[in-house]
């Protein structure tokens, strides 16, 4: 058989389990099997690629792909379910550099480049490139490499100059008939440093816009790139997951009462100081674990709402024990997820369902708001800005207008927090100054054991 | 391949990315962030053809780069989707 005739068929029968497979993983019946369908569909592809006729360099292609699959698989197998939004930009920005190398590749050959061809391996190169250095700067944030936000005045400029600066190299390449190498790694220089400078003042509570951003901007240049290389499945799989990735973030930015925008081009350290003047009145009272093991146990209802702190703290299963612990005596228990809690959406359904908490427990926050003022206590672990009453009343706050969880209309509040300080995004909290709220300071892990303990002395 | 074609196929497939993301429970949205990372390691086609017809040092070593990076985000997107996954059915077939 034609070998060019195999390969087509398989990179269309590819394409469409790539659709079938994120439509399965729509749903969490089929979610599974989803990623197993387009998973073979990458495999058929991969393999039926090594017919193509005239392939050289085989041994530094097997070489390649071996290495890499084993250091992702390991590394993709050890790591934590709570460090797995970093590894998610570390793979994006992995595919975003790989689509950006090809567009290299292509525009160092430079022959018989339509006009076409030429702009859409540019703008590939020039997303790619950005979505490389951007996710390794994001997954350098996440995994605590780099622990300060890069702030300075004037950054704005210099990403705006870089960016202008790269457009025009890209325009210079296109119009010059024979092309230097030099130009081209100043494009990309500057692309890459680009990338970097506009990831780096970011703040922890917006990197997962800024992460599914990322994972778009890849969709798109190896959508691009497919173009160049005259390769539909890219197309067609690029495209797909640009345009859902778009969604995501979109959906995200709005769960955040933020604009894409404003995530990118302000930084929220910055807007928290100006909304910070009057400050919260009141005091942070604690409680010992034993006392608020007591005002749980004798509870009849109570709403847990966790955060990124539990993940922290890999304290998820001590909690569904608690839970359950409570249930036991006759407590109604029930988990309240902000879309936004974690550093990803669905961060904790992830968490909770790691540890085994069935779905029924899980509210949203649509379903649970209600619910708070015919509840005896909430039990925030490791959430903040989530259960900020500041979004609802405070209109110089920078999360002013964010949907939260109204936590501080339960009768009691109890906090666990590993310190005094402000969350991510550095805002105070008044709801933790409030009358009713009570807060136990420590390791979530730890203190959710001694919480179990005193309600197992009970 | 035909421009017109193409724009057909970019606006096809988008509208099929947004369909399809439309309708996502949130508590799939980490996973299927991840899932459509995984689909995007599709590149690694693409980095295989540009190394297979890569001439002379540098493009061979930019190829090499391309497909090594790409492997990664497959192999790297297709293990952490499914051991997210797997916790939900998991816990549903244990039922």
């Amino acid at each position: 058989m034609d070998a060019s005739l195999l390969i087509q068929s398989t990179y269309l029968v590819a394409a469409a389990l790539f659709i079938i497979g994120l439509k399965r993983m729509s749903s969490p019946l089929t979610a599974r099997g989803g990623i197993v369908w387009a998973g073979i569909g990458m495999l058929l592809a991969t393999l039926v690629t090594f017919l193509e006729p005239n392939l050289n360099n085989i041994g530094l292609m097997i070489t390649a792909i071996v290495l890499s699959s084993v250091l992702a698989w390991v590394s993709g197998k050890r790591v934590a379910m709570t460090d797995m939004p970093q590894m998610i930009a570390l793979y994006n920005g992995m595919g975003g550099g790989a689509a950006a190398a090809i567009a290299a590749i292509e525009l160092v050959k430079g022959t018989n480049l339509t006009l076409t061809v030429e702009i859409l391996a540019l703008l590939g190169a020039f997303i790619g490139t950005i979505a490389f250095s951007g996710s390794l700067i994001a997954f350098a944030k996440l995994q605590g490499i780099i622990r300060k936000a890069l702030r300075f005045p004037g950054l704005s400029w210099i990403n705006l100059a870089l960016f202008l600066g790269t457009v025009a190299v890209g325009v210079q390449i296109i119009i010059s008939p024979e092309t230097c190498i030099c130009l081209l790694a100043l494009f990309f220089g500057m692309a890459l440093l680009l990338g970097a400078l506009v990831t780096a003042p970011i703040g922890g509570a917006d990197m997962p816009v800024v992460i599914s951003l990322f994972n778009a901007l890849t969709g798109l240049a190896v959508g691009f790139e497919g173009y160049v290389l005259g390769n539909p499945a890219m197309m067609i799989a690029g495209t797909v997951v640009g345009a859902s990735g778009t969604m995501l973030t979109m959906l995200m930015a709005k769960a955040m009462n933020r604009s894409i925008s404003n995530v990118l081009f302000s930084s929220f350290g910055e807007s928290g100081d100006a909304g910070d003047n009057e400050g919260p009145s009141g005091s942070m009272k604690a409680v010992e674990a034993s006392d608020a093991a007591i005002t749980l146990t004798y509870a009849e209802k109570v709403i847990i709402i966790p955060g990124y702190g539990l993940a922290v703290a890999q304290a998820q299963h001590k909690l569904w024990e608690l839970a359950e612990l409570l249930e036991d005596r006759g407590v109604s228990v029930k988990f309240a997820i902000h879309p936004v809690a974690g550093r990803m959406p669905g961060h904790m359904n992830v968490l909770l369902a790691e540890a085994g908490v069935p779905y029924e427990k899980i509210a949203d926050l649509d379903e649970i708001n209600s619910e708070f003022d015919s509840t005896n206590v909430a039990l925030v672990i490791g959430a903040n800005d989530v259960v900020n009453p500041a979004a609802r009343s405070n209109k110089s706050s920078p999360i002013y207008g964010m949907p939260i969880l109204d936590a501080d209309k339960a009768d009691n509040v109890i906090v666990i927090k590993r310190g005094q300080g402000t969350g991510f995004s550095g805002i105070e909290n008044e709801l933790f100054f409030a009358d009713n709220t009570r807060l136990c300071y420590g390791d979530g892990q730890k203190v959710v054991a001694e919480l179990i303990a005193g309600v197992k002395a009970l | 391949m035909e421009g017109f074609i193409a724009l057909y196929i970019f606006m096809l497939a988008a509208f099929t990315g947004f369909e399809v993301i439309s309708k996502v429970p949130v508590i799939l949205h980490t996973p299927l962030m991840s899932g459509t990372n995984f689909v995007h390691g599709i590149v690694l086609v693409g980095a295989m053809v540009a190394l297979g017809h890569a001439e002379g040092a540098l493009e061979q070593s930019i190829g090499f780069i391309a497909v090594f990076l790409a492997a990664g985000n497959a192999v790297g997107g297709y293990v952490v989707t499914e051991r997210m996954l797997e916790m939900f059915t998991g816990r549903k077939g244990g039922k």
